[in-house]
């Protein structure tokens, strides 16, 4: 079943507007002290219990990222941040390390209860499917809960490592396959990559690590959860997942982060590696806090993803419906290097009252005969800006390599912006590159269809929506497909006078 | 009963009825005929509830209800259905959400269950078969590349499923085949009863000869002139409308 034909259930069951993941939770935390210099990263290291390998990497990061300056080219306009005002590292102070579930403070678990992130685990026999939750219906999914600057808990982990797969804290992951971390940590995004990388690179404190065995296709959704929670601090998240030959994974991740008047900064950093004929599929549903009507407080989100499809036929494919955060900032990118590798770009970003999204990709060819599709949907209303901004590089080895790229825009009202940026650079002559874009409004007589046909205001502008990102909701696994939907509603409410 | 008085209407600043007064009973099928100008978009437009048209003066009640207070969407739960002259393409979104968005929309107003997916599909297939509607109609985009008749049958798919209790149709003949043609007529026609009513507009006589309407209106420059029985559509046809506007001044 198409995931819009989900649409109307979906829609109906919100009836509660406004950003309602916006909560606090009262807990005790661990902060590090306020600032950012190399004291800062040693205390982040010597807390992780780090090997030395690790903190020499760390260091390496904050002198690179000393000498670097902010970027500046997006289309985001913002005031300068104050790298001193703010908190590296904050931890529940009940939770380090705790070992199952039943260790986890009862505060966490309630939060997550909250959000709708179910963390408790689901039985089911070897050799027989994991089947759907009785009371949601949902097939179960194995999660890392990351709150501030810690993993709370990970889901499913003994059932997975059955297979032989490796899903975990990254920090865990440290010390328990210290020869896969080394071997991979930065190999995709090396610490000097650009400012906000160098900076994750020095302070990262935790995220998800993932290994799939060669040949062993997961048998599980995976997912992480981030959640920021306490004031003043930012948020520096490192996931790494590693595909190996023949394996397949589909891993998710949602965030979300209380309402407050400040801004926040989350700067993370993905690296994904598919050796010979893995596929990974990334999909991401990013709800950060994007802060009030008139543009205060929430998230800055700059993030550097970024894949290396290093093996013959190995294939990544990115999907992302960005609905939150102030300004997001970010351009999850494949470097194609196998033969025959392939690269997807799945987007959609929605931009409404004061929000600002400078959001695409790259996608490198460097292989020959390696494939890429950018699908962009960029919905803008109020006075939100949104700028599809992306690159395809054709290296002069890349013989037939091909590249399709669609950008539509969706504009909802009269005071906001849509933008798209192209950079095609093709070094190749057997290449073919192909770009499409348009730009389009909700035009009134398709509500009034729509409203004449029983339809409130609301509701037709979701199914309109939702019909503009039909091709990129059908890339995200089903079980989030409605989430998703549910969450393009919510980001539009009001933007139709 | 829909009841029109006195009805002033301007868009953009533009009066375009002036005074229009009709009543439809329940249970009857009128017809609205009239020359290009006169005003029958606007009155279709009007009575849905469009934005852009500005009543200035006069009323309009359904069943006692005061339309022109109302919400588009209120004015659908209500009953009132809008079979348009140019069905707008929804892209991307599927046919069949769309219908059963909508027809749960309408029971949700009235106060009636909603259907699931697999009671919606039934029903809807019956219908369709009824137009000689391929399934593939449910899968493509709402509208989206149907040929001018595939538009007018999805708009009669509608009117069938929400069975509304007063159908308008605004020149929903225009640009129709016979067989097309047909089918409209035959919709409507299996549809009346006590309980409906419909609004025919029209600009010529031959959608007439298979909707055979209880009363014939003639609309021009903003109000309604003369009515009559079905012949009045037969003598339009016969002596143009210049002579039937120029009896009546």
């Amino acid at each position: 079943m198409p995931a819009v034909a989900e649409t109307l259930e979906t829609v109906q069951t919100v009836n509660d507007g406004g950003y309602k993941w916006g909560f606090e939770t009262d807990i005790e935390m661990e902060f590090a002290p306020k600032g950012l210099n190399e004291d800062i990263v040693r205390f982040i290291s010597a807390k992780k219990n780090e090997p030395a390998w690790l903190l020499e990497w760390r260091l390496r990061a904050f002198a690179l990222w000393k000498t670097m300056a902010e970027p500046r080219w997006s289309s985001a306009r913002y005031p300068a941040i104050d790298y001193q005002d703010s908190y590296y590292y904050a931890a529940p102070k009940t939770t380090l390390a705790p070992k199952s579930l039943d260790e986890v403070d009862p505060e966490l678990l309630k939060t997550y209860a909250k959000l709708g992130i179910p963390l408790r685990e689901q039985e089911w026999l070897q050799g027989i499917a994991p089947s759907p939750d009785a009371e949601t219906g949902r097939m179960p999914v194995a999660i890392d809960a990351v709150f501030d600057s810690v993993s709370v808990a990970t889901s499913y982990k003994e059932r997975l490592a059955k297979d032989g797969i490796i899903f975990c804290a990254i920090s865990e992951a440290v010390q328990t396959h210290p020869e896969l971390v080394k071997k991979y940590l930065g190999s995709v995004v090396p610490q000097g990559d650009n400012f906000f990388a160098a900076l994750n690179c020095a302070v990262f404190t935790d995220g998800s690590f993932v290994y799939i065995p060669k040949g062993v296709r997961c048998p599980m959704e995976l997912s992480t959860y981030f959640r920021i929670n306490a004031k003043s601090t930012g948020q520096f998240e490192r996931t790494l997942i590693i595909a190996d030959e023949g394996s397949t994974v589909s891993y998710l991740e949602g965030c979300t982060a209380p309402m407050r008047d400040e801004n926040q900064l989350h700067a993370a950093v993905v690296e994904l590696v598919a050796l010979d004929d893995a596929t990974i599929k990334y999909s991401t549903v990013q709800n950060w806090y994007p802060g009030d009507a008139e543009g205060k407080g929430g998230i800055y989100n700059f993030v550097t993803k970024r894949a290396a499809c290093r093996g013959a036929r190995s294939k990544v494919s990115w999907t992302q419906v960005e609905t939150g955060s102030a300004i997001t900032w970010k351009y999850p990118s494949c470097i194609l290097q196998g033969e025959g590798s392939v690269g997807e770009f799945y987007s959609v970003a929605i931009t409404n009252n004061r929000q600002q999204a400078d959001t695409g990709t790259k996608m490198i060819h460097l292989g020959k005969n390696t494939k890429s599709t950018i699908v962009s949907k960029g919905i803008s209303a109020g006075h939100g800006q949104n700028t599809y901004r992306g690159l395809v590089r054709i290296g002069p080895r890349a013989t037939g390599a091909r590249n399709f790229t669609q950008c539509d825009s969706l504009l909802i009202g009269d005071q906001c912006g849509a933008h798209t940026v192209p950079y095609i650079e093709n070094r190749c002559l057997t290449a073919k590159v192909e770009h499409e874009a348009t730009t389009s409004r909700i035009a009134e007589d398709q509500l009034f269809y729509c409203r004449q046909r029983g339809l409130s205001q609301e509701d037709a502008v979701g199914m309109i929506v939702n019909g503009f990102c039909r091709e990129v909701l059908k890339e995200l696994p089903m079980e989030f497909a409605v989430e998703a939907q549910k969450l393009l509603q919510i980001s539009l409410e009001g933007s139709v006078g | 009963m829909l009841r029109i008085e006195n009805l002033h209407v301007d868009v953009e600043g533009k009066r375009i009825l002036h005074g229009l007064s009709m009543t439809v009973p329940s249970g009857e099928v009128h017809a609205i005929m009239g020359p290009n100008g006169s005003g029958k978009s606007t009155l279709s437009y009007v009575l849905a509830g469009r934005g852009g048209y500005d009543v200035i003066e006069g009323t309009a009640t359904f069943d006692g209800q005061d339309l022109l207070a109302m919400e588009p969407e209120e004015r659908a739960a209500a009953g009132v259905f809008l079979a348009f002259q140019s069905p707008v393409e929804l892209p991307g979104v599927g046919n069949a959400t769309f219908l059963r968005t909508a027809l749960n929309a309408i029971r949700r107003g009235r106060g009636e269950s909603e259907y699931d997916a697999m009671q919606f599909l039934k029903i809807v297939r019956g219908k369709m078969a009824a137009l000689g509607m391929k399934d593939e109609m449910l899968k493509r985009g709402v509208n989206e590349g149907f040929s001018g008749g595939e538009k007018k049958r999805n708009e009669m798919l509608q009117m069938a499923l929400l069975a509304p209790k007063i159908a308008i149709l605004d020149e929903t003949d225009s640009g129709l085949d016979i067989d097309a043609l047909k089918l409209v007529a035959d919709t409507v026609t299996a549809m009346r009863g006590p309980a409906f009513s419909a609004l025919v507009i029209t600009h010529y006589q031959r959608l007439l000869d298979h909707i055979v309407p209880d009363r014939v209106h003639v609309l021009s420059a903003g109000r309604i002139i003369t009515s009559g029985g079905p012949d009045l559509a037969l003598k339009l046809e016969a002596e143009g409308y210049a002579g039937v506007v120029k009896a009546a001044a």
